[in-house]
């Protein structure tokens, strides 16, 4: 009997499988997302070299990603600002953003669902972001896998909108873990809707009781400044590690 | 979702390791994938069959093991086995639970010729 895979002596040995005589294990333990993250190790440390403050914002498809960084731009100022947006075919959301007078690269991911550091470091390449800057990252429309590949960004931020229910939180809970903040988006069509807020933000917290949320509305501009103070304070947080070396 | 691209990490660790370790076929790949990785393991066994093609992996069995998720309450400090991420402690039914383990993907080892 042998002991690799118990097949009986004398047994016939298809396709040369079967001669493990030298077969042998080798333990790995090695992480399958090493590679993604070495590169988004690169980036964290190109960002923090640069004083830039890198946010990665991930949504299901049509929750306000590109609506609200068009608003968040006009408000901080085209100068300070550059967006590399994920999608899998069009170039839209990029010419949306150019639209405001700040630089954005477009990333095609084909039929990729998300995007990974190694993409977001030749974007950063080609958009050289400079330095003190915010640079948005608009991940692919997908509340699952964006959330397994770091990119090297400060912070995640997850925008839900209240058009898309209460349990989304629980439904996708890996999003909502791995964010730091979460703006539930489209509050201006609240009084139009059977949805309650409280459960929205109640679900989140149940997942991700760290987790900062703002209320906003891409269209009537309400919660634009509590979302803009959070990133000055996002700013202002990465200052000292920044002096400090 | 996208277990392609995981497989495809996979295959680039196992070649990179091959031409270190000097085998020349894979029997047999043992994965760790988290109870809470959001990994699916039947779409992660339907790319690695398309993915290892062609690769000293090709034709290689997968076993993949799935250890159980833990998280520790927040009220009151109980660390408790959770099947996902809102489950409430055990010990007290408090529902602020930070995960501590049960995430991880990885390659655990490789039967190699
Ligand atoms: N009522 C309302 N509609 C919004 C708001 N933000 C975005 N939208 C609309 O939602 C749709 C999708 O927005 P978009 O920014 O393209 O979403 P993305 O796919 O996440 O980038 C568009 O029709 C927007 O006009 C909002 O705050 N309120
Ligand atoms: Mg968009
Ligand atoms: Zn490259
Ligand atoms: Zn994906
Ligand atoms: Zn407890």
């Amino acid at each position: 009997m042998c002991g690799t895979c118990g097949c009986g002596d004398g047994q016939v040995q298809i396709d040369g499988r079967h001669h493990h005589g030298d077969a042998r294990e080798i333990v790995l333990e090695r992480d399958i997302m090493a590679k993604n993250d070495g590169y988004a190790a690169a980036n964290r440390q190109r960002f923090r070299n640069g004083g830039i403050l890198a946010l990665n914002l991930v949504s299901s498809p049509g929750s306000g990603k590109t609506s609200l960084l068009v608003k968040t731009i006009e408000m901080l100022g085209d100068a300070t600002c550059s967006v590399i947006e994920g999608d899998q075919q069009t170039s839209h959301d990029a010419d949306r953003i150019r639209a405001t007078g700040a630089p954005a690269v477009q990333i095609n991911t084909g039929k990729g669902c998300h995007l990974d550091a190694h993409m977001v470091g030749h974007a950063v390449d080609d958009l050289a972001p400079s330095p003190g800057s915010i640079l948005f990252i608009e991940n692919v429309g997908n509340l699952v896998c964006p959330a397994g590949f770091d990119l090297g960004e400060a912070h995640k931020v997850v925008v839900l909108s209240v058009t898309e229910g209460e349990d989304k939180p629980l439904k996708y809970p890996d999003m909502f873990a791995a964010a730091d903040l979460a703006l539930i988006n489209k509050a201006d069509l609240l009084p139009h809707l059977d949805v309650d807020m409280d459960r929205i933000v109640a679900n989140a917290r149940r997942i991700n009781p760290k987790l900062d949320i703002v209320r906003i509305s891409a269209r009537t501009g309400e919660g634009m400044q509590d979302w803009l103070d959070w990133i000055r304070a996002a700013q202002a947080a990465m200052r000292p590690a920044t002096a400090a070396e | 979702m996208h277990e392609m691209s995981l497989c495809e990490n996979i295959r680039d660790i196992i070649q990179e390791q091959a031409a270190e370790s000097g085998f020349v076929r894979v029997n047999r790949v043992w994965l760790e994938v988290g109870a809470l990785s959001c990994v699916e393991p039947d779409a992660l066994r339907y790319g690695f069959d398309v993915v290892m093609r062609g690769s000293v992996a090709e034709g290689a069995a997968l076993e993949i093991a799935t250890p159980a998720a833990k998280a520790r309450c927040l009220a009151c400090g109980q660390v408790a086995v959770v099947a996902h991420r809102y489950d409430p402690c055990p010990a007290c039914g408090a529902v602020e639970m930070q995960v501590t383990q049960g995430d991880a993907l990885k390659i655990s080892k490789l039967e190699v010729v």
